[in-house]
């Protein structure tokens, strides 16, 4: 398990270290990204029978594609206020989640399975929406919190089967993701979900009382909402007495139960907190407007793949809520930008998705960036503080 | 449950663990509830149900059986509880538990099947639900056996989807280009080996935590597919994406036997594959120098260093090896069924393999059982949905998700893996 | 020492270092075809690490390894098996769910299709052959402990190994296994093999050695023949070199604060580790525990924290009952802890000082207002307790990994005594702390004592448990061999840390030869004899 643990010490040589892997994974990635592009094109690839006589001309079409492709995905994340508005509204479902698999992390819990704890919450919050009239403000209110029970509901099931029977939380996980994927299926085929007289798998859309309201585009109250998320967790993590048990639990969970701390307790409550946040997520694809000002109806693919990109936020944000703020906004970058990136230059959404895993493969291996970086090779065995008194 | 307990003689106790006291006990408990739940069920069962053993085309037609459904399922809840009790009580030896597993596994089905289908128009179709089965099956086991080949040496890999995924779009794209079913079938498996590679690389060289690692891999699949589906595949259909189908091959004679000739012997190559793979695999595994060595990596990797076995090594060749499977497995989604690729073709089979072999107990053969069953429950679910029963089928098919929860969580069987699973070496 | 003979295993000035720490100090130790050698040492003698250099695992920082006359370096474990070194660890190397014949196999498996039957005969060959008949076909993990270590034997034995080592064989062994593996041994000693038997146990190895080397802190210190009284061994292994006598006032005793009473303890395994203890603490005293490693005080501990299920029996606190109760309660109850193993049990290291200062108190006033941590107190309360405690350090937001080992254990330490105890139970509370932090160590945890709270100090140290104790309960087997007082000489103590009685301890510290020889009778001091 991976235990992103903040070893405090000399600040910059520590951080400084690890901005600079992630910024070269970045480059690293947009350059595997590019090689893929100019070799999937065919009228490039086509070009490069020239390469000896006439080298101007593969080359030329491969920074004509790579170029063209790469400068619409800059500008479709933040090249126009509406871009950006569009940026944060596809970042907020991100950092929420981010959020909950980096609160595992913290705990040394693996929480695969912010899918499905988006899922059930997406499903609790759009059925609110659409199904319990309520005055603004109330309505809006309760269909988040109805989210957010959901998805600690989910979550706390898994903490509680590790905690009481030692069950793996991966793997639990990743059933549990597909039992809610299962559920929601289940649930568009009745009656109480899909629209009068119509048997298309799709929910009645959400009553306008229950929307996060917009400020510009599709910025929306929701990003705010992670925004705050974030602080809180912060603050949970950093300067909380749970904070400071799930801390211990993740890093030394023989010594936390030595110094009175219940570590079956605290994997539950971090579950519980991990698929609450989680939930959030789920509650912004089911509450937050979206190109058209409302809210995608509930339907089976509703929340994309948050729960796998959370992982990956986490991974990037290296658990830290800021660096998941960071992560979160660069990869709905990518998203939005991705979908400028189809529109304008013809290439593929799908790219941001492998620029995406890219990027975190190549941070989630220091060693490789390393060893094609060579100059930010750490200095080895090099103690950070102190000595031997 | 406490006096049956008590009543037990202490040289029993002996020989059962706590954790296998518990296992029996709460299958039995299982069993009970299961039974009673068909029982309820079966007062609100009326009319008859009809089983057709042969489909409508075969070449021998077998009758169709038509029982009366309210009994038939009384029969069964009887036989779930009584095959329960034998569990509860644990006095017997354990041929007659397996017996009544085996009894109360069939009886569940049977009556499951019966009270679902119980007055429809249409028979349940007997054969079209093995044929489903194996199908289905198929990509499962070949998918388990490469998750038990990597977790056996000690890298976890929830990465099978991934590798499915690569591995289908490579036999898609290859069996269209070259019209070759064969160069298809080589092309998945190079697929499946590349995808264990890449694993492997960051996994045993790079010490990547192998479950964030699988995750990743199984989002670069899916954004690399996706990807050169989008840009290549997708405008070239015609040239890109219309492989030829492997063509069922027809095992002379065995495949004239009525009702599972053409079920089992009248399959694609990948079927026999499997079937072979899953011999193959176990004779590997247990019966070769190259199996010890690789099991001994998994459980105690320091002790197999200490008598000179390279870990690192062996983990590289069950992960590569591991990968060919898989790519089999993948290939099955394209040139096995409809031939064409589309975005995330695989749709979670990955995972069930992965289920299939945590149910299977890391084994070969029991994780191929577990795939087949997991690809019984898939058909159910499908021929139900096309009969009109009461149970939705989105419900049927999360059970063997379900089961998986409950079996990690330790309420039918210990479910043990290697020891030193996911845990990366150094040395 | 070299007496040209080419045969057998010669060590020659082996020096070993972590750090500052000198683990072999110029070691050198001969080992002939065909004999027993002993290497006697207290815990942390050095007598593992010297092994360990033997069998690839350490590279010496200097002096050399010879064997059969030719110098060798051993860079990993399977040079040193093919030079003909087999090694039985203390944690085995086996794959546990393998069969005994898979094991032995492993790593030598010949044909790529594996030959099980050739497999199974050749642990049948061997096992008869040196009188360890083990089946071939039952799955490790079902084994009990002795005969796992027979197929420790067996795999080195199956390796051609002429020179083998057994590090502390015996420790998990019962009497009866350890007379087995006795014969064992014998038989290959017979056979012409060089054992090194590594042990801190004086009865063992009076009825086995052939000669004994005896290490302290790192060095050989004697070497002595097999005649020698348990006496002089207890006194050559222990030394009296350091004198870590604290000033402390006679205890003035209070009532009794912890009373265990017949408390039983079973471990994961269900084996009983602790059997039918009674005994109280009272207020300003130290009870001692003594005991070889592994006779069940480390449960014992665990169990009053209640960080271990407590089978049967009651454990008192203040006439409170507190035998059912969790760690938190007991903490919250003023029962101070010093966990043995203080990096897994003791901190967390990735933490801060400061924070590993209140590890136990996070959660409550003044540490905490609420649901928030009070940052302010907490760095108060580490910038005191630095200063108290002389915690060398350059900031007490460092990560307590940056620490030395000695000051590692002054925060422990600091931690529990800054708050109002009742008990103190304090296990090896000055292992691998350098001279200068136990001086310090036991000045404080006699203060403690003086306050008035009872503390239970268990320790393997006999020179620790001579400093402290007011009284010392000896441990073996998870049953009390005696309560005796701190002036009891240390020879009898030792002997009685080997299970024998009080008076007979004293009878045969005093008149050693004849009665330590009744005492070494246990089948296994026939077979042993006639060397």
């Amino acid at each position: 398990m991976p235990e992103p643990q903040t070893t405090r010490g000399s600040f910059w040589e520590r951080h400084g270290r690890s901005w600079a892997v992630t910024a070269m994974s970045i480059v690293l990635a947009l350059l595997v990204g590019a090689i893929v592009m100019i070799v999937s094109d065919p009228e490039v690839v086509t070009q490069y029978a020239y390469l000896f006589t006439a080298p101007q001309l593969p080359l030329g079409a491969s920074w004509a594609k790579v170029s063209s492709a790469y400068s619409a995905l800059f500008f479709g994340a933040v090249g126009s206020p509406y871009a950006l508005a569009m940026t944060t509204a596809q970042a907020a479902p991100l950092i929420c989640a981010g959020l909950g698999v980096g609160l595992g992390f913290r705990a040394g819990l693996f929480n695969i399975g912010a899918q499905g704890q988006a899922v059930i919450a997406a499903i609790l919050a759009a059925w609110v929406g659409f199904a319990l009239p309520m005055p603004p403000v109330l309505h809006l209110v309760v269909a988040v919190l109805a989210g957010l029970v959901g998805g600690a509901v989910w979550g706390g099931i898994v903490g509680f089967l590790k905690a009481r029977t030692g069950a793996h939380e991966v793997i639990v996980t990743i059933m549990m993701n597909y039992i809610a994927t299962g559920i929601l299926a289940w649930l568009l085929t009745t009656d109480a979900f899909l629209r009068p007289g119509s048997r298309d798998p799709i929910s009645p859309p959400v009553e306008p009382t229950a929307i996060f309201p917009a400020f510009y585009g599709q910025f929306h109250l929701g990003f705010v909402v992670a925004l705050l998320a974030a602080a809180l967790t912060w603050w949970l993590i950093e300067r909380s007495t749970i904070g400071f048990a799930i801390r211990a639990v993740g890093a030394n969970p023989r010594a936390a139960a030595t110094a009175g701390m219940s570590v079956g307790r605290i994997t539950i409550v971090t579950m519980v907190l991990s698929g609450l946040l989680a939930g959030l997520a789920g509650t912004q694809f089911a509450l937050g407007p979206g190109g058209q000002g409302v809210p995608t109806p509930l339907s089976a693919g509703l929340v994309g793949t948050v729960g796998f990109d959370a992982i990956t936020v986490a991974l990037l944000g290296r658990s830290s809520p800021i660096g998941i703020v960071f992560a979160g906004l660069l990869f709905g970058g990518l998203h939005s930008g991705g979908l400028a990136m189809q529109s304008m230059a013809g290439t593929p959404v799908t790219m941001a998705m492998l620029l995406q895993a890219l990027i975190v493969l190549f941070v989630a291996a220091p060693g490789l960036v390393s060893a094609i970086t060579p100059y930010l090779r750490a200095p080895k065995n090099k103690s950070l503080v102190g000595g031997q008194a | 449950m406490s006096t049956v307990a008590a009543a037990r003689t202490p040289e029993l106790d002996v020989h059962e663990s706590r954790d296998a006291r518990r296992a029996r006990l709460s299958a039995g408990a299982l069993l009970v509830a299961l039974g009673a739940i068909l029982a309820i069920l079966s007062t609100r069962t009326a009319g008859a149900t009809a089983y057709a053993l042969s489909g409508y085309f075969d070449a021998v037609q077998l009758p169709t059986v038509t029982v009366p459904a309210g009994p038939t399922v009384i029969a069964c809840a009887v036989l779930v509880i009584a095959s329960g009790i034998v569990f509860l009580a644990g006095r017997l030896p354990a041929g007659a538990r397996t017996a009544a597993a085996v009894v109360g596994g069939i009886a569940v089905v049977l009556g499951f099947i019966t009270w679902a289908v119980a007055g429809s128009q249409l028979p349940f179709q007997v054969s079209n639900q093995f044929a489903g089965t194996i199908a289905l099956a198929t990509p499962l086991v070949l998918g388990a056996l490469c998750g038990v080949l990597c977790e056996n040496a000690g890298v976890v890999n929830v990465a099978i989807e991934g590798q499915f995924l690569v591995a289908a779009f490579t036999a898609a794209v290859v069996g269209s280009v070259t019209g070759s079913t064969t160069a298809a079938l080589f092309a998945a498996v190079l697929a499946g080996v590349l995808m264990g590679a890449m694993l492997a690389v960051f996994s045993i060289k790079y010490l990547v935590d192998q479950v964030v690692l699988g995750v990743v891999i199984n989002l670069f699949a899916s954004g690399l597919t996706g990807f050169l589906f989008d840009q290549l595949v997708q405008p070239n259909s015609g040239d890109l994406n219309s492989s030829p189908l492997l063509e069922p091959i027809a095992i002379p004679g065995l495949s004239a036997i009525p009702f599972l000739g053409p079920i089992l012997f009248n399959q694609t190559i990948l079927f026999y594959l499997a079937v072979l793979s899953v011999a193959f695999v176990s004779w590997l595994l247990y019966r070769t120098r190259w199996g010890l060595r690789v099991r001994s990596v998994g459980e105690h990797p320091e002790a197999a260093d200490t008598v000179g076995v390279s870990v690192r090594g062996m983990r590289w060749q069950a992960v590569l090896l591991g990968g060919a499977f898989a790519g089999l497995g993948g290939a099955f989604f394209t040139i096995g069924s409809t031939g064409a690729f589309i975005k995330d073709i695989t749709v979670g089979n990955g995972f069930i393999a992965l289920a299939a072999l945590i149910m299977g107990r890391w084994n070969p053969v029991r994780a191929a059982l577990m795939a087949v069953f997991f690809g019984f429950v898939t058909q159910l679910a499908s021929q139900l949905q096309s009969l009109g029963t009461p149970m939705p089928s989105q419900l049927l098919l999360m059970l063997p998700y379900l089961a998986t929860v409950i079996a990690v969580a330790g309420l039918i069987g210990r479910s043990r893996g290697p020891a030193a699973d996911g845990v990366p070496f150094v040395k | 020492m070299t007496n040209a003979t080419t045969g057998g295993l010669r060590l020659e000035g082996i020096t070993k270092r972590f750090g500052s720490f000198t683990a072999n100090d110029a070691v050198d130790l001969d080992v002939r075809p065909g004999e027993i050698h002993c290497l006697l040492g207290e815990n942390g003698a050095g007598k593992s690490t010297l092994m360990n250099v033997l069998y690839g695992l350490y590279q010496p920082d200097g002096g050399q390894i010879v064997v059969d006359g030719e110098p060798r370096t051993f860079s990993n474990p399977k040079q040193a098996m093919a030079a003909g070194i087999g090694m039985v660890h203390q944690h085995f190397m086996l794959v546990d769910v393998f069969t005994v014949a898979e094991n032995v196999m492993l790593g030598r498996e010949g044909a790529f299709v594996l030959n099980k039957e050739r497999a199974r005969a050749r642990v049948r060959e061997i096992g008869e052959r040196y009188g360890m008949p083990v089946d071939p076909d039952a799955v490790v993990e079902d084994l009990p402990v002795g005969l796992q270590q027979r197929v420790e034997i067996l795999k080195a034995l199956a390796n051609d190994a002429e020179i083998l080592v057994l590090d502390e064989p015996t420790a998990v062994l019962t009497p009866q296994e350890i007379d087995e593996l006795m014969g064992v041994m014998t038989a290959l000693r017979d056979e012409g093999k060089a054992i090194v038997f590594i042990t801190h146990k004086l009865r063992e190895v009076r009825a086995i050695a052939d000669r004994i080397t005896v290490m302290r802190r790192g060095k050989i210190v004697g070497h002595a023949e097999p005649g020698t009284s348990e006496a002089d061994l207890a006194e050559m292994m222990v030394g009296r070199a350091v004198d870590l006598r604290v000033d402390k006032a006679a205890a003035e005793v209070g009532d009794v604060r912890l009373q265990v009473s017949d408390l039983r303890v079973t471990n994961v395994a269900g084996v009983v580790v602790v059997d039918g203890l009674t005994f109280d603490v009272r207020a300003g005293e130290v009870l001692c525990v003594a005991g070889v490693q592994g006779n069940g005080q480390s449960e014992l501990a665990d169990a009053i924290l209640g960080n271990m299920p407590v089978a049967s029996g009651t454990i008192t606190l203040d006439g409170r009952d507190i035998t059912r109760a969790n760690p938190h309660d007991t903490i919250a109850a003023g029962v101070g802890f010093v966990p043995e193993d203080r990096q897994a049990d003791g901190f967390v290291s990735s933490f801060s000082i400061a924070e590993n200062l209140v590890l136990n108190r996070f959660d409550q006033p003044p540490f905490s207002r609420g649901p928030a941590l009070a940052l302010p107190q907490i760095q108060d309360n580490a910038e005191r307790l630095r200063q108290e405690f002389d915690i060398r350090t350059e900031s007490i937001s460092a990560p307590l990994s940056s620490l030395s080992g000695g000051n590692q254990q002054k925060v422990v330490l600091a931690r529990e005594l800054s708050r109002d105890l009742a008990l103190l139970v304090a296990s090896q509370p000055t292992r691998g702390v350098d001279v200068g932090a136990i001086e310090f160590l036991h000045r404080r945890i006699v203060e403690e004592r003086d306050t008035g709270t009872a503390v239970l100090l268990v320790s393997t140290e006999l020179d620790e448990v001579e400093a402290l104790a007011d009284r010392v309960l000896v441990m073996y087997r998870g049953r009390v061999v005696g309560i005796v007082p701190p002036e009891t000489p240390r020879d009898v103590v030792g002997l009685m840390m080997a299970g024998v009685p009080y008076e007979e301890a004293v009878a045969s510290a005093e008149n050693p030869t004849p009665r330590a020889e009744a005492v070494a009778t246990q089948g296994a001091a026939e077979r042993g004899e006639h060397a």
